[in-house]
């Protein structure tokens, strides 16, 4: 298994990574994590319908892969989609929005928490199939091969679904055809509710399977932001040199259930409490600091945060449902829904 | 003009798009170097190299799924999915993805696709190769549906579905491949959502689609030599967008409706079309509507079973000259 190490010591802070894009991950998985907790905290009041899944605890695969994308980069996310989303510059409160069943929201609420979707952050729809858009990564990977364009598709999935058929035909197609395509795998663990292990016949879920497709096993710390960067950096190097696809498993660890409806019964003592000394927030907080990093400027990031997540949420309060005519808006490409004459 | 069958028309079809927009691409099982397992395909591979015309592995969900990521960046990909069977193990994206994300996005993203499948029986391949499962595509919001039934109708319809901006699935029918009929020269283009008078009559009006409507057509000729029954033959071409208007304007001169459908009972497209005709033409009719199908059944591979379990020529007689006369 490659590793991709991110110790402080080499080379103080402005190494390969350096300070700026050091600052903005950690501003990033400050806002991942309070715009999730806020999500959580409006779903107990009632504000937040529906079903949503959190990333809590996973920061830092979306936001190393983020800062290691160019604009024009393409995203596929799970139905546990909000921080892919908000990694690529994604306003809060329209996130929130959608959440919230808002007319602001991204898809004025005709998606929901699952199907965060903004093209124009190049976050291509979040799909609650599990599966279901590696297949269509490839498609979009393949265009920008056919066309010779030179973004790079990236897809998020869980553990789970390293175990259902679309995986598996998506990597072999990927790989045949040399396809500008990342898939990372956010291994916490769970598929849902039951533990990964249980039900996969390899240990590690999606690096434990990259030799069947000609790849490199690609196993990293998913909590440290910086080696989650390094190694997104070389997946896209290598795609955009034409040298095909990667397979990158992410361990990770998510804090709360599934989904809103599951308390994680499951998880055995101690279990989320020693995750939590590797969180990857406390891991980057500390590492800032021993690069030198001001207190000043991690509390200045934290609170320009909040103040955007709280404002974000007044916001959303304040914002109309969305208008009933759009129930039957966008079926066909005409606008409209008119199956007959 | 010149013949060309049903089988070659599809390759042409394929050929004018491509030829057209270099943002057309072709893929699917055995459709290059092989031609197709039904040579429907045959030359393209050739023609417009293997960048453009794709062999798959057997990944239907893979073909699906990179025809939808292809089109919702700006290609407009055909996917050929070797039998319409086989929806069912991709039908994740027939289902649940190509008609559901323009949607779900508010609009953001697009899916101009064609999804193309030969379907239908009379091959005797059994259950499992011989559906018509244009239904399984006419139920699900977002998608339109087509299945043409001359080779005319083949390069039209294609030409309209690769240029729709909308997913397509546009359904082949087997036994129609070897069928021949006049086909203009120069580019063919056709609309979406209109159904064609095939043959006009005065006493019944039957709609059919794809190889039932060569069957309907000689049933029309029987009952006119044999009983004086008028009949005018609809061919509905397109299941979605749906032209009720030609149906129930034929309804209204005719006052009789016979569907005449290979699917199953259940469900099938007929319904539909006798539910719309029982909504908005119900005083113009003269008796019940009548839907003629295959039963409710899988179907058999064996020919005398096959030949009977599809409507047939005979059984279309005997049901509109029946109710004709009662």
């Amino acid at each position: 298994m490659a590793k991709t190490p991110a110790r402080a010591s080499d080379g103080g802070i402005n190494d390969d990574i350096g300070e700026e894009r050091r600052l903005t991950m950690y501003r990033m998985q400050v806002e991942i994590r309070e715009a999730e907790q806020r999500a959580f905290d409006l779903f107990l009041q009632n504000l937040v319908k529906g079903t949503s899944h959190l990333s809590l605890g996973q920061e830092a695969v979306a936001t190393g892969f983020a800062a290691a994308m160019k604009p024009g980069d393409l995203s596929f996310c799970t139905y546990r989609g909000h921080a892919h989303t908000l990694a690529r510059g994604v306003p809060i409160e329209k996130v929130l929005g959608e959440l919230m069943q808002r007319d602001n929201g991204l898809m004025r609420g005709k998606g929901g928490s699952m199907h965060l979707t903004s093209a124009e952050h190049g976050v291509m729809g979040s799909y609650a199939i599990i599966g279901a858009h590696l297949p269509i990564a490839c498609g979009a990977a393949l265009r920008a091969q056919y066309k010779g364009d030179s973004d790079v598709t990236v897809c998020f999935f869980g553990d789970g679904t390293t175990n259902i058929g679309a995986f598996h035909e998506a990597l072999n197609f990927a790989a045949v055809w040399k396809l500008p395509v990342i898939f990372v795998c956010e291994n916490n663990l769970y598929m849902e509710y039951t533990p990964i292990g249980e039900v996969t016949a390899v240990e590690s879920p999606a690096a434990g399977r990259a030799s069947a497709y000609g790849l490199e096993p690609i196993l990293i710390d998913g909590q440290d932001a910086d080696a989650v960067f390094r190694a997104a950096r070389t997946a896209y190097d290598k795609a955009r040199a034409g040298l095909g696809p990667s397979l990158i498993e992410c361990l990770t660890y998510r804090y709360s259930g599934h989904s809103r409806a599951d308390p994680a019964k499951y998880r055995p003592e101690g279990e989320l409490e020693k995750w939590k000394e590797r969180d990857p927030i406390k891991i980057y907080r500390e590492r800032l600091r021993q690069f030198g990093v001001g207190e000043d400027v991690i509390a200045q990031i934290e609170a320009d945060v909040m103040r955007r997540v709280n404002e974000a949420t007044e916001k959303c309060k304040a914002a109309p449902p969305p208008p009933l005519d759009i129930l039957t808006t966008d079926v066909y490409a005409d606008g409209g829904f008119a199956w007959r004459n | 003009m010149a013949e060309l069958t049903y089988r070659d028309a599809v390759a042409r079809g394929i050929a004018q798009e491509m030829t057209r927009d270099p943002d057309v691409i072709f893929f699917g099982e055995d459709v290059a170097k092989a031609g197709g397992v039904f040579k429907t395909t045959v030359g393209l591979y050739e023609q417009f190299g293997g960048k453009r015309v794709r062999d798959c592995p057997i990944s239907e969900q893979a073909i699906l799924g990179a025809a939808m990521g292809a089109a919702m960046t700006g290609l407009k990909p055909i996917a050929e999915i070797m039998f319409s069977d086989f929806f069912a193990v991709c039908f994740d994206y027939i289902a649940n993805e190509f008609g559901k994300s323009r949607y779900m996005s508010n609009g953001q993203l697009k899916c101009p696709l064609v999804v193309r499948t030969a379907n239908g029986a009379g091959s005797r391949f059994g259950a499992q190769h011989s559906q018509s499962v244009e239904n399984w595509a006419m139920m699900i919001p977002g998608l339109k549906v087509v299945a043409p039934s001359t080779p005319r109708d083949v390069i039209g319809l294609l030409a309209a579905a690769v240029r729709d901006p909308d997913p397509v699935i546009f359904f082949e029918h087997k036994s129609l491949y070897p069928t021949k009929g006049e086909v203009p020269d120069g580019e063919i283009i056709d609309t979406l959502g209109t159904a064609r008078i095939v043959r006009p009559g005065n006493d019944a009006t039957i709609v059919a689609l794809a190889l039932m409507v060569p069957r309907a057509l000689d049933a029309a000729a029987k009952l006119k030599a044999e009983h004086s029954i008028d009949c005018e033959v609809v061919d509905v071409r397109s299941l979605v967008p749906l032209d009720t208007q030609t149906i129930l304007g034929s309804v209204g001169r005719t006052h009789r409706l016979f569907t005449v459908e290979e699917n199953p009972r259940l469900c099938g497209w007929g319904a539909e079309i006798v539910s719309i005709v029982a909504d908005e033409a119900f005083y113009d009719l003269d008796g019940p509507p009548v839907r003629i199908t295959t039963p409710h059944i899988p179907l058999p591979a064996a020919d005398i079973l096959e030949d009977i379990a599809l409507p047939t020529v005979d059984r279309i007689v005997d049901r509109v000259r029946r109710s004709l006369t009662s």
